[in-house]
């Protein structure tokens, strides 16, 4: 480091001490209200959504045959079938966020072909379960549902688009050679069907009980009844879990689950409290205000006018968000007037896009082909932030 | 012989590598472990899940990390 530098680093960091407007309110209220969000999750969410969701992810990664899904992606699988497996297969092929483009560059070169994989590429970040589970809680489970069906439903009919757009290409463009799942054969488990779905029960039961919402009052509904004894459910559920993994598992089959669901942890939490931190310090929680004004954020994505669920598409096709990050930058922008439309259409068109794998998904397909897909799905999450800001109100 | 580690640089594939490095060791065999980290050379090798494992061109595992016994016995079936 030259000494040039540190003068001005020096000099830089005297200054901006020397200015830091610490009484002024619109200073500190978005501190404030960064760490209120990061207390905010540390009680709400994690213990009962977070820990739970990246034990689900573990167990899929190690105890799910993934080659088995694999398998109706090849490119002698018949074609509805194939868009099918696609749009859905993203809830246990992608927990890890980098898993997500050689699925792709593999279907589109040695698989199914372009349609499939470009639904696969759409669908996927939106539907794995981690996404599923803290959109679902933080956000409402409203619009955890709305996120799944519009991702599986309109990951079909962009991969279709672009599969009759460049029909021509596709018809010529052999598929060469054949997808490799390795010769090693997973040990065949000692447990039955039966016995891997009762686990993942019991570990999704506890998820579902332990947070099940405060009904309105004089609400006398099962709704109701269920929230009154929901902490005897949930603790009927954990001893399930325990009595399962004490029967019916061996030693050296938790020790690799546990490590799976840690990479997990290790690979995805720094960033979202990073996220959270940020959508606090920016938006505030719901009801304050954090650096930027509510009333910005009202006008441009508020209601469900077209241009804000077109600008929300466009804004979110954009910008990166790292895995689970978009879910505390929504609950900050809901909270700042946006409409749920167009916080749909960024949910969408948010996480299945992003200038980095702009330029990824370029250097597999081409430049044509992703200038449409780009254009594709900005038009279809307006679409679907528009449907769905109908049916809400 | 030719052991190639298929991954975009994600933890798991640090894992395989090393459970490769220590099965090389363990045999005293002469090895070379290739990292390939590029989209393009992982899926001309037909591999979508990552970690996968490549010896002398044949994939032998992909999308899960296999343990040092078993890449040592895939060393020694090459090697006969």
């Amino acid at each position: 480091m030259n000494n040039k530098l540190k003068v001005f680093i020096i000099l830089g960091g005297f200054l901006f001490f020397y200015f830091l407007p610490l009484e002024s309110i619109s200073f500190r209220n978005p501190l404030f209200e960064a760490l209120a969000m990061l207390n905010m999750y540390a009680r709400e969410h994690v213990i009962f959504s977070l820990i739970p969701a990246f034990l689900i992810a573990g167990a899929i990664y190690q105890f799910l045959d993934q080659n088995a899904v694999l398998k109706y992606l090849g490119a002698k699988t018949h074609k509805v079938l194939a868009y099918f497996v696609a749009s859905i297969s993203g809830s246990v092929l992608t927990v890890c966020s980098c898993t997500v483009l050689p699925l792709f560059s593999g279907i589109y070169k040695k698989g199914a072909g372009l349609g499939p994989a470009i639904a696969f590429l759409y669908s996927g970040p939106a539907i794995n379960v981690l996404a599923i589970i803290l959109t679902a809680r933080v956000l409402g489970w409203q619009l955890g549902l709305a996120r799944a069906i519009g991702a599986i439903i309109f990951s079909v009919i962009i991969g279709l688009c672009m599969h009759f757009i460049f029909l021509s290409e596709e018809k010529e463009r052999q598929s060469n050679g054949e997808l490799q799942f390795g010769v090693s054969k997973s040990e065949p488990d000692s447990r039955t069907g039966i016995q891997n779905l009762l686990y993942f029960i019991s570990m999704i039961g506890f998820m579902v009980f332990a947070n099940w919402a405060r009904p309105q009052a004089r609400d006398q509904s099962l709704w109701a009844f269920i929230f009154q004894y929901k902490w005897y459910l949930a603790i009927a559920f954990v001893l399930l879990f325990i009595y399962i993994l004490f029967n019916w598992f061996q030693k050296k089959e938790i020790t690799p689950w546990l490590e799976s669901s840690w990479s997990f942890t290790q690979q995805i939490l720094p960033l979202l409290f990073l996220g959270i931190f940020f959508a606090g310090l920016l938006l505030g929680r719901p009801g304050e205000e954090g650096f930027i004004p509510s009333r910005f954020i009202a006008t441009l994505v508020g209601g469900n006018s077209l241009s804000a669920n077109f600008f929300a598409s466009i804004v979110g096709a954009f910008m990166y968000f790292a895995t689970l990050t978009e879910i505390p930058i929504l609950q900050g922008l809901i909270g700042s007037g946006m409409g749920q439309g167009p916080a749909l259409a960024l949910l969408l068109a948010g996480p299945a896009l992003s200038l980095p794998n702009m330029l990824v998904i370029r250097s597999v397909v081409g430049t044509k082909k992703t200038l449409v897909y780009i254009t594709l799905v900005v038009i279809m999450a307006t679409i679907s932030g528009m449907i769905y800001g109908n049916i809400i109100n | 012989m030719k052991i190639e580690i298929l991954g975009m640089g994600c933890p798991k594939c640090k894992k395989l590598t090393q459970n490769a490095q220590q099965a090389v060791a363990e045999l005293g065999i002469e090895a070379e472990i290739i990292k390939v980290e590029e989209l393009d050379k992982i899926t001309e090798y037909g591999v979508m899940m990552t970690p996968a494992l490549v010896i002398d061109g044949e994939v032998k595992v992909a999308g899960k990390i296999p343990s040092k016994q078993e890449i040592m016995t895939w060393i020694k079936e090459k090697n006969n």
